[in-house]
């Protein structure tokens, strides 16, 4: 089991935060407010953490999850709520019942997007297939290329939102599945180079579909030991017009999004919210005509 | 209202000059801590009540019973419950790696690790094999020469650790030295083809167990330990397990 990290202190997190007001107190009236609500990791945890369970205890749990996320959908209509994969494994629900409940409830909370990671083909792909009717929001993956498998035409690379008339731009990226996934498992699935795929989707994102909003939903962990293997602050370094990347896989609980910045020198926002529902990630996007600001806070489940 | 031109420079402004200027406010925003004032949604609390239910009495089920509590830190190089583990993986293994391969399993090697909790006293239920084996780590088969089996060994006489074993005797002094060393109650010949079950973790060099690396061929045969341990719970009714002399200390 991996072992949390947190990345940064809450003084850090209340800087931004008080940040994220000013920046609220200077924008102007008919600025249009959007809100991005994210999990990742969850690790088909759906009930809360016991008394008992250390450093989780009494926290998480999806029924806890949707309270708040209905009370942020009336706070602001202009909200998208998404997961950065790994959605399987990790109690005896998908030992039981094989992610129909994860994707169930999933539905149930109205999640927009979903990309896919590596311990969502614990169950082979024929496993995650099978849980596609169960699911009624969209799984996005750009890199992986599904041509020759079962999961083909379920997944599309990326998918735009229309919120108050604000483009959103959401693409998926997975992590390389060799090694850490059986070959058996995921079959005929081709990992290709996330970073040239994010240049394209950008791209595309940007210039052809005119998106004011580009997030990018990954599941590439959010850095590594080995300065080579991609991740997300080197995704963002080396790409551009991606405002915000949401993370997984390396079960990093920030207090705050990192900025890192990106190949033409404008500001990337990279978030994740650790594991197993015990935070909700939440940035706030103010857009007007020339400015877009953003406000961000991690909520305790 | 257009909103293509989007540009960072007003942020960046505003974030260095607030930075001076709101840092006082620190102590006013926190993270939101809402477990306690949160209630549960009524609706996805009802949808999953039978789900919830169906598992507990699932887990509660009970398998066999166990005449004693067994921890994993009772015993120098081997423990009961440790014994228990490595010799479940033999006898349910073995008859698939026969049927499917037709190779005959020489012994296996588990990590002290890998034990999550004790072998209750009493009823065994299955939530007893969730608690042991939490992970979902199935058993693989190393097709190893001889040579190499003696840097699995080198690497038990080094680790002096716990690490469950089946189908292997071994007696070292303290220093290390190998007193007893036998396989299926053989000699180990450097050059025969020996077969080593292992947990996918291990094979690939978890726990510093870099030899298995070094194996000639792996074969996957599709079984995962906690089911290994739910089988093993499900075809017994006592539990007796003893701590004996596979892996000792020796003069």
């Amino acid at each position: 089991m991996k072992r949390r990290t947190f990345i940064k202190n809450t003084a850090a997190s209340a800087t931004l935060l008080s940040m994220g007001g000013v920046a609220l107190s200077c924008v102007h009236q008919n600025a249009k407010k959007i809100t991005i609500l994210h999990t990742n990791d969850v690790h088909s945890h759906i009930d809360p953490f016991g008394p008992n369970d250390g450093r989780n205890a009494n926290k998480g749990g999806v029924a806890r999850r949707a309270t708040l996320i209905q009370k942020l959908r009336q706070e602001n209509p202009n909200t998208l709520l998404l997961d950065a994969g790994d959605i399987f494994q990790g109690t005896p629900y998908f030992n039981y019942y094989g992610g129909e409940l994860e994707f169930k409830l999933m539905s149930m909370l109205d999640y927009d997007a979903a990309t896919i990671g590596n311990h969502d083909f614990d169950n082979g792909i024929e496993g995650l297939y099978a849980q596609l009717p169960n699911a009624k929001f969209d799984f996005i993956s750009a890199n992986y290329d599904f041509k020759n498998t079962i999961m083909d035409t379920h997944v599309e690379p990326y998918k735009i939102f229309n919120k108050s008339g604000v483009k959103i731009g959401v693409f998926g990226l997975g992590v390389e599945l060799e090694g850490l996934v059986s070959r058996d498992a995921f079959k005929e699935t081709k990992y290709l180079d996330p970073i040239e795929i994010a240049q394209d989707m950008s791209r595309i994102l940007k210039t052809e579909e005119q998106c004011d909003l580009i997030i990018c939903l990954s599941h590439l962990g959010y850095e590594y030991k080995y300065p080579d293997k991609v991740c997300d602050r080197s995704l963002a370094r080396a790409t551009k017009d991606i405002d915000l990347i949401i993370g997984g896989h390396t079960h990093t609980f920030l207090d705050e999004p990192t900025i890192e910045t990106n190949a033409v020198g404008k500001h990337v926002l990279v978030n994740q919210v650790g594991c197993y529902g015990l935070y909700l990630g939440k940035v706030d996007f103010y857009l007007e005509p020339d400015t877009k600001y953003f406000s961000s806070r991690a909520l305790r489940v | 209202m257009t909103l293509k031109s989007v540009k960072f420079l007003v942020l960046i402004f505003v974030f260095f000059s607030c930075h001076q200027a709101q840092t006082k406010q620190k102590a006013k925003s926190q993270r939101l801590t809402v477990d306690q004032n949160l209630d549960t949604d009524s609706k996805i609390d009802t949808f999953l009540k039978p789900y919830r239910e169906r598992i507990e009495a699932s887990m509660n089920e009970v398998l066999c019973f166990s005449v004693d509590e067994h921890k994993k830190t009772e015993g120098e190089l081997n423990t009961a419950v440790g014994n228990l583990m490595a010799d479940a993986v033999f006898e349910l293994c073995a008859p698939v790696l026969k049927k499917r391969h037709d190779i005959d399993l020489d012994m296996v090697l588990l990590n002290h690790g890998g034990i999550r909790a004790p072998l209750p006293k009493g009823p065994i239920q299955m939530k007893t094999a969730f608690n042991i084996m939490p992970f979902e780590n199935k058993v693989v088969v190393a097709q190893m020469k001889g040579s190499i089996l003696l840097k699995l060994v080198n690497y038990l006489t080094k680790a002096k650790r716990a690490h469950p074993i089946s189908g292997m005797e071994l007696a070292i002094t303290r220093n290390g030295t190998i007193k007893t060393l036998r396989i299926q109650g053989k000699e180990i010949e450097s050059n025969r083809i020996y077969f080593v079950a292992t947990n996918d973790y291990l094979y690939k060099g978890g726990d510093r167990m870099d030899f298995f690396q070094k194996s000639e061929t792996v074969f996957d045969i599709d079984y995962k330990i906690r089911n290994v341990l739910i089988d093993y719970f499900t075809t017994k009714d006592t539990l007796n397990p003893k701590r004996d002399q596979r892996f000792v200390y020796t003069n």
